[in-house]
């Protein structure tokens, strides 16, 4: 009698154990995972942020300058492609990142020319207008670094936790798989190259 | 396969290296007491310093909104906005919940500066806006090695764009509530319990003596009365309450510190 209340206690215990243990990495991957989504949200909000400013933009260098046309064109372009590659915050994998990062990378390299381009023309240089979009543009950019470090750092945070022991082998099991990063810029690390 | 992982790893390396921002230790130590402007690279006299120190601490009273002035030798091998970012951050400009705070920081020997704001001031302070300062107030001062001067102005403009945006009554409510209430609230048990200490005290006395309560109370009172004049009170350590508490004093004078830090990389950069 003594006995089986005993084994009964103690089959309870561990019933308990378990189910704190479960429970408990189950709610901390939850609010990891809200955590990465909160970064993501910043960085697409940055992002959109900037294609906002390209109309803008456009137009004001297009009044100003009736230059090379293909400068324009190629942002305009870049941006509409952008605009096609959106990521569902739930399936924030490394290749749906990646393929994020590579549309916008396009559009920071067409915008990139044009803003070199412009130096060439002391009349844009002059124009309030222009002046404040390139500042304004400026800023969005380093928006968008610091909302891609944030959210790297989430995402790194998020795949410790759910590769560690013994969370890992209740990820899968929970439907959690790694985030995906940001990779730094293809040839951000250099200037950009002048030519005559 | 190892390969492919191998890769990831230097990928996944070489990321952090570009991406990670400047690391604590580099950073010039939070300043206690707290201080609104810093001057490490000793460029303002003492004077212009405390002139400064003092308008931007009003301002921060009557308005809550901190503008912190950092003045360094260089940023070492960081971009100016990453390091000022950083800064920003690990300082933890600007009001807890308002995040409304704003940073200028001038590398000296580097000829760079950045104004960084927190979130609560993009709205009053937009990136096109702190460009225009940068390169139209402050500028053409740091190029005549005028540093007070352009600061002083700078700081002005930027008051006068935020002013409205914020009030103190916000402040307080937010930010005071936190030390007064509680302060309130222990002031308030003391009284009580060296209320039913007395009262207890009364009581006890009363039907010792079978005597009504209130003529308890007031010949305890007179027997208090008369032996303060012997040895001294034995239940009145409360005199000395009143006189040496050190309400609201606290504050007075100084810059209360941060406590924000949330910034999103709002602002404009520039060199002179």
């Amino acid at each position: 009698m003594k006995r089986s209340f005993i084994i009964i206690g103690v089959i309870l215990l561990i019933v308990f154990i378990i189910y704190r243990f479960f429970a408990g990495s189950y709610n901390q991957m939850v609010s990891e995972d809200e955590n990465v989504k909160n970064k993501w949200a910043q960085v697409e909000n940055q992002y959109q942020q900037r294609m906002d400013l390209i109309p803008n933009l456009v137009n004001t260098v297009k009044g100003a300058a009736e230059f090379e046309k293909g400068t324009l064109t190629a942002v305009v372009e870049a941006r509409a492609s952008a605009t096609q590659v959106k990521v569902d915050p739930s399936q924030l994998t490394p290749e749906n990142i990646q393929k994020f990062q590579a549309a916008q990378g396009q559009l920071s390299t067409a915008l990139g020319r044009l803003l070199m381009v412009v130096e060439n023309y002391p009349n844009l240089k002059a124009n309030q207008n222009f002046l404040e979009l390139q500042a304004t543009l400026e800023g969005t950019e380093r928006r968008i670094a610091v909302a891609r470090k944030d959210f790297n750092d989430a995402a790194q945070t998020f795949n410790t936790y759910i590769r560690r022991f013994p969370q890992t082998l209740l990820a899968g099991m929970f439907g959690f798989s790694q985030k995906g990063y940001f990779q730094s810029d293809k040839g951000a690390e250099k200037a950009p190259e002048v030519k005559f | 396969m190892l390969k492919k992982k191998l890769s990831c790893m230097v990928a996944l390396f070489l990321t952090m290296l570009f991406t990670h921002l400047v690391s604590a230790q580099e950073l010039p130590p939070k300043p206690n007491p707290p201080k609104l402007v810093n001057d490490f690279a000793g460029v303002l006299s003492a004077e212009q310093r405390d002139a400064l120190e003092n308008k931007l601490v009003a301002f921060n009273d009557s308005t809550s909104t901190q503008i912190a002035i950092v003045l360094i030798q260089s940023t070492g091998i960081y971009p100016v906005d990453d390091y000022a970012i950083a800064l920003y951050r690990d300082w933890g400009i600007g009001q807890k919940g308002k995040d409304n705070g704003a940073l200028i920081l001038a590398a000296m020997s580097d000829r760079r500066m950045t104004i960084i704001t927190g979130y609560g001031l993009e709205g009053s302070l937009p990136d096109a806006i702190c460009k225009r300062i940068i390169e139209l107030v402050i500028k053409p001062e740091f190029k005549e090695q005028n540093y007070y001067e352009g600061l002083d102005a700078a700081t002005t403009e930027m008051m006068q764009r935020v002013k409205g945006e914020f009030t103190a009554d916000e402040s307080y409510s937010s930010n005071g509530q936190d030390s007064i209430l509680p302060a309130i609230l222990m002031v308030l048990a003391i009284f009580f319990l060296i209320f039913s200490v007395r009262i207890a005290r009364v009581r006890r006395y009363a039907r010792l003596n079978s005597i009504g309560f209130w003529t308890a109370w007031t010949l305890l009172n007179a027997a208090d009365r008369a032996n303060r004049g012997n040895r001294g009170s034995n239940w009145g350590g409360g005199s000395s309450w009143g006189g040496d508490s050190s309400w609201g004093g606290g504050s007075s004078g100084g810059f209360g510190g941060f406590g924000g830090g949330s910034t999103g990389g709002g602002g404009a950069s520039g060199g002179w």
